[in-house]
């Protein structure tokens, strides 16, 4: 199997976040809220990216946060997938009342800007994990629904959806067996970049101060707390804004190959 | 004399990416040499994939996505178009060579009124002016026989029928007065009843002009009505070349025989017995209109035997298997089927109603899941109503594909994977496979090329031996009813105009309608169509 360049740059890129994401706590050289010298010192051999506005180790603050701001992503990605496309599957079969009571719900919910709602939620709920990854998936599950019952649509009028109905099959086997495999590939595409949606969601509410709260530590959170160093030419704010472009960028890539992979006809899946 | 066109040695190719592996030259044309003269007709006929349209399009050295002309010399009044370089063709199409398409509806630009559309290459090469192209097209609107030739040019395309866009597509290739015309299946996708008349349209518009032609389809008894010469075509080669009386009644090759012998099953019909299906008054309409699309149909299917619905498009014939199927629930009258009441909506009947009623559609490559395998289309049938699970489905789902003489190795392929008959027959297994008392054939040959169609038809007919099953068959083709059918239905608007055994409802006296339809049939006879013409304009006068 030959694995395109853009590819193997994504992949390897990916690979990287993820996995310093999933073994922080070996690979991180100190706790995220360790102060260890003084604020914005600049980089150096002992700390590689320099030190935060209160004197912790910016790299070890990098490889917590990432780990957080990838597991609120990951987690509300599949939610939202799971719920987004459950229902608009459903909605395309169903057709009629069901059709309507769901997607007149999902217009309601998206004339409200996701930020706002996230905002006005998230005052009166207590700011767990849980809530923000729950609250961020049911936000970004609209924008899959109407994805996916955009692409279900089309599939089930098909003669071979036609020809499952009229052999008797139930609801589920349409939606997972002759819908899904077939609206696979525009889904897969969607993935990458929801993913990416969410990780600047998460990153934007946390740099308004209302996601991940201190002294946790996530990439938003490390921008705000070292946004005013910039103005005197330290560069410490810039460090988690380029992780979140490269990561954006090389998952897509990732889904790009995917995607490539997955349309083939002809049984070229693997 | 010189020919007009001079084809010498073609040779095409294309670029093949098979997914996985590296790009690879395909020769699609090879070795193909003929010559055209002024006035004549040569007809290229072959199956899908022969090449024949590839080669009809190299008379204007155009390429279409991909394939490249590599060889060979393609001379048009004497000059080789193939080394004319880009503004040497701009000068040919549109003024020495144009092109008729298979689908009018899709070659005309919907936004723009007819008219501008039929003198638009006339004006582009400043061949007239504009009131000359004008009265120019509207000489050739009445030659073609177009209703209101004076205004029909204001209409936009979807304000006329198809057999009408069909022929102002004809007044646009002739506008420019060119030496070559080159059509493309222009009468494929028409109604029987619709088709002759274009093709009386087409063979007389060529006649006044003088114009040389192409006539490019896989109908032996179409080009044998309008070419002077023929030449069948089998993947991108030559099979034989003569004259179209050669052709048709001394074919020296086995595979001209084979296309000029296509349709000639002889199928002795049965009758009697209990009907397995017994459809009393029907009238359905769809949700939201106001329209009966079927009104009052009554009719009876006996056991194993197969009864043809006959119509042309519009007629009504695909709704009647929505209301039996359930899809569509009829306003009125009432469905028995193997003694029980069958309900109205699908969705209301128990399990053992659906298998016994089994659908074959019409386009095989959307009735069967692309992402599924072989295995799991046939397969499932299996599963859902008997249960059967690994070596046991397995063994079943081979012996399905052995009675479709599809043999083995086809379990772990994708449909794209599969050739067009293959594709049917593998439907035809996923039918089988739930072992039904009645099959619905919905055009299930239409989409495919005759001998492909014949073997189909051939196969159904061993079936319904075997495995003692009824069809109802849908088709608008009368030569597969020939073929096929115990007993006949034809409709029209809606409504069953003619109803009963195959050889009554075959034979005179007939009504008006089943007149037309029967009449309109391509025969592979040399005159059938200026006889048939003759017929109807006597008839016409005699009344």
């Amino acid at each position: 199997m030959r694995i395109p360049l853009a590819a193997a740059l994504g992949l390897f890129f990916t690979a990287l976040y993820f996995g310093a994401a999933i073994f922080a706590a070996w690979i991180a050289p100190y706790g995220a809220a360790e102060i260890i010298g003084d604020s914005w010192e600049s980089w150096s051999w002992a700390h590689p990216l320099g030190t935060d506005s209160i004197g912790r180790d910016l790299l070890s603050r990098m490889i917590w946060g990432g780990q957080t701001t990838i597991l609120i992503a990951t987690l509300g990605t599949l939610i939202s997938f799971s719920l987004g496309s459950t229902l608009g599957f459903l909605a395309a079969v169903k057709g009629g009342w069901v059709d309507q009571l769901l997607s007149r719900m999902v217009d309601l919910m998206m004339s409200i800007p996701s930020l706002i709602s996230a905002l006005v939620v998230l005052s009166v709920m207590p700011v767990t994990l849980p809530v923000l990854i729950l609250v961020m998936g049911i936000l970004d599950a609209t924008r899959v629904f109407r994805l996916s019952r955009a692409v279900a649509v089309d599939i089930t009028v098909m003669d071979y959806v036609e020809a499952a109905r009229l052999r008797g099959e139930k609801q589920l086997w349409i939606i997972f067996r002759e819908i899904l495999p077939n609206a696979l590939s525009p889904l897969i595409a969607e993935m990458g970049l929801r993913f990416i949606f969410m990780v600047l969601f998460i990153s934007t509410l946390s740099f308004l101060g209302l996601g991940v709260q201190p002294p946790m530590a996530d990439w938003g959170g490390i921008v705000k707390e070292n946004k005013e160093a910039i103005v005197y030419g330290v560069p410490a704010a810039l460090v988690p804004a380029f992780a979140i472009a490269t990561l954006a960028i090389s998952v897509n890539l990732v889904a790009d190959w995917v995607l490539n992979r997955t349309s083939s006809l002809k049984g070229g899946r693997g | 004399m010189t020919a007009l066109l001079e084809v010498k040695d073609l040779k095409i190719e294309a670029t093949a990416y098979p997914p996985g592996e590296s790009p690879r030259n395909i020769t699609i044309v090879q070795g193909i040499s003929f010559a055209v003269e002024k006035g004549k007709v040569l007809g290229l006929i072959g199956e899908s994939g022969a090449g024949k349209s590839t080669i009809g399009l190299s008379s204007m050295a155009y390429g279409r996505g991909g394939v490249r002309i590599t060889g060979g010399s393609v001379l048009v009044n004497g000059v080789d178009v193939l080394q004319a370089g880009s503004a040497g063709l701009r000068s040919l199409r549109g003024r020495e060579v144009t092109y008729v398409a298979q689908s009018a509806a899709a070659a005309f630009n919907p936004a723009k009124k007819l008219m501008e559309q039929v003198i638009e290459a006339t004006l582009h090469h400043k061949l007239m002016s504009r009131e000359e192209a004008e009265a120019r097209a509207i000489t050739l609107f009445a030659r073609l026989g177009l209703p209101k030739p004076e205004t029909i040019g204001n209409r936009y395309p979807h304000q006329v029928s198809g057999g009408q866009l069909q022929r102002v597509m004809t007044a646009m290739a002739l506008c420019p007065k060119p030496d070559l015309v080159v059509f493309d299946e222009p009468t494929t996708a028409l109604d029987v009843t619709t088709q002759i008349e274009v093709l009386a349209a087409i063979k007389e518009a060529i006649a006044e002009t003088g114009v040389a032609a192409l006539y490019i389809t896989h109908d032996l008894a179409v080009v044998a009505q309008v070419a002077d010469h023929i030449m069948v075509l089998q993947s991108g080669e030559m099979v034989e070349y003569g004259t179209t009386d050669h052709i048709i009644n001394r074919p020296t090759m086995d595979y001209t025989k084979a296309l000029v012998s296509v349709r000639s099953i002889e199928h002795v019909e049965k009758s009697g017995g209990d009907p397995v299906l017994s459809i009393k008054g029907i009238t359905a309409r769809y949700r939201g209109t106001n329209f009966d699309v079927l009104k009052d149909i009554t009719l009876d299917l006996p056991a194993a035997q197969t009864l043809a619905i006959v119509g042309e498009s519009g007629s009504g014939k695909s709704t009647l298997a929505r209301v039996i199927t359930g899809l569509l629930p009829p306003s009125a009258g009432s469905i028995t089927f193997n003694g029980r009441t069958l309900a109205p909506d699908f969705e209301k009947r128990p399990r053992d109603d659906l298998r016994e009623v089994q659908m074959i559609y019409q386009m095989a490559d959307v009735a069967m899941n692309p992402r599924q395998t072989v295995g799991t289309i046939i397969g499932r049938p299996l599963e859902f109503y008997f249960g059967l699970r690994g070596d046991e489905k397995k063994q079943r789902i081979q012996e399905l594909l052995d009675e479709i003489e599809m043999g083995e190795g086809f379990l772990d392929r994708y449909p794209a994977e599969l050739s067009g008959g293959q594709k049917q027959r593998v439907c035809i297994a996923r039918a089988l496979a739930a072992k039904p008392k009645l099959i619905i054939c919905d055009e299930v040959t239409s989409a495919l090329d005759p001998l492909v169609a014949d073997g189909i038809l051939k196969l159904l007919l061993n079936l319904q031996k075997t495995e003692n099953v009824a069809y109802l068959f849908i088709t608008h083709d009368l030569a597969t009813v020939r073929a096929i059918a115990d007993s006949i239905a034809v409709m029209y608007q809606g409504r069953v105009v003619r109803y009963g055994p195959k050889t009554d409802v075959l034979s005179p006296p007939f009504d008006d309608y089943t007149d037309l339809l029967l009449s309109s049939v391509p025969e592979m006879k040399l005159g059938w169509l200026e006889r048939t013409i003759a017929n109807r304009k006597m008839e016409a006068a005699g009344n």
